[in-house]
């Protein structure tokens, strides 16, 4: 099991960095499509249907949108020239990965190795919760009835989402 | 533990490209591969070995599920990141069709 996420986050890994590095804008989306469609592999593996079903809707969503825009404007990438100043963002972002590990490392320190997840904090969501919210699918119940304010928020950031992006594609600017 | 280094590893790479890229469309592509690897690490945490799907079989008690709770949230969270992207695709096509570029060197009409 572990050995088979491994290779597909490790094909996701070769993925997202061929997307960063694509010369092509088209390329580099559709190779963005690669990152999420494992991603939709990775979720069906681990036992999370719901989350499959969602994510590979979400991703056919985003790669039309952007393909729309890649298609729409223009597919060259720019040209990057070395110069000293490519040397020290290099060097800062080396410098913030070693931050960002040396936490990583502290956090994930306390973390039970992979499987072996107890149900410490889900536990009163778990027990009898099909009697409680009516739903068998334990990810809804929490969803759309434990959880609903969250629901609810969601809803309102999507919408609001929604009205930015027509406003924004709407409007004149000044020239 | 490999699954972890891995999943850090994806969002290093998410990083690297948000803070080296010049082109607004590789950065929101950098952005949603950070989001990836954060979806993929908190499901993996949700998971257990001898674990089913988190839908209830209302004959067999005594099953064990996958935490249902980190995939509700990350659920939540897909959501919002289709929001979020599609809100800085906008803004990236908006300053296009202004400034005939996606370079963000050259995008630097609000600097004092």
């Amino acid at each position: 099991m572990e050995l088979t996420l491994s290779i597909l986050i490790g094909f996701m890994i070769i993925g997202a960095i061929f997307a960063i590095h694509a010369k092509d804008l088209l390329s580099a989306v559709i190779s963005v499509g690669i990152v999420g469609y494992s991603l939709v592999i990775v979720f069906l593996l681990l036992k999370a249907p719901d989350l499959a079903i969602v994510q590979i809707v979400i991703e056919t969503i985003t790669l039309i949108i952007m393909v729309a825009v890649v298609l729409d404007s223009t597919r060259e990438e720019l040209k990057i020239k070395n110069d000293f100043k490519s040397f020290t963002n290099i060097t800062l972002s080396i410098i913030f990965a070693a931050v960002l590990l040396f936490f990583f490392v502290q956090a994930t320190a306390d973390l039970n190795s992979f499987g072996q997840h107890s149900l410490r904090m889900a536990d009163a969501y778990v027990t009898g919760a099909a009697e409680k919210t009516g739903s068998i699918n334990l990810v809804t119940g929490i969803l759309f009835d434990f959880r609903a304010y969250d629901t609810l928020g969601e809803v309102t950031i999507l919408f609001a989402a929604a009205l930015g992006v027509l406003t924004i594609l709407r409007i004149k600017g000044k020239k | 533990m490999i699954v972890y280094i891995l999943c850090f590893i994806l969002f290093l790479v998410g990083l690297y490209g948000l803070i080296t890229r010049r082109n607004l469309i590789k950065i929101v592509i950098s952005l949603s591969i950070m989001e990836f690897s954060v979806f993929l690490f908190l499901v993996i945490i949700g998971y257990i070995d001898s674990g089913i799907a988190p839908i209830v079989d209302l004959k067999e008690t005594n099953q064990i599920y996958v935490d249902p709770l980190p995939q509700a949230m990350v659920l939540t969270a897909i959501v919002i990141g289709l929001a979020t992207t599609a809100m800085l695709l906008a803004i990236a096509i908006r300053l296009y069709r202004k400034y005939k570029t996606f370079d963000i060197r050259e995008i630097n009409n609000l600097r004092g």
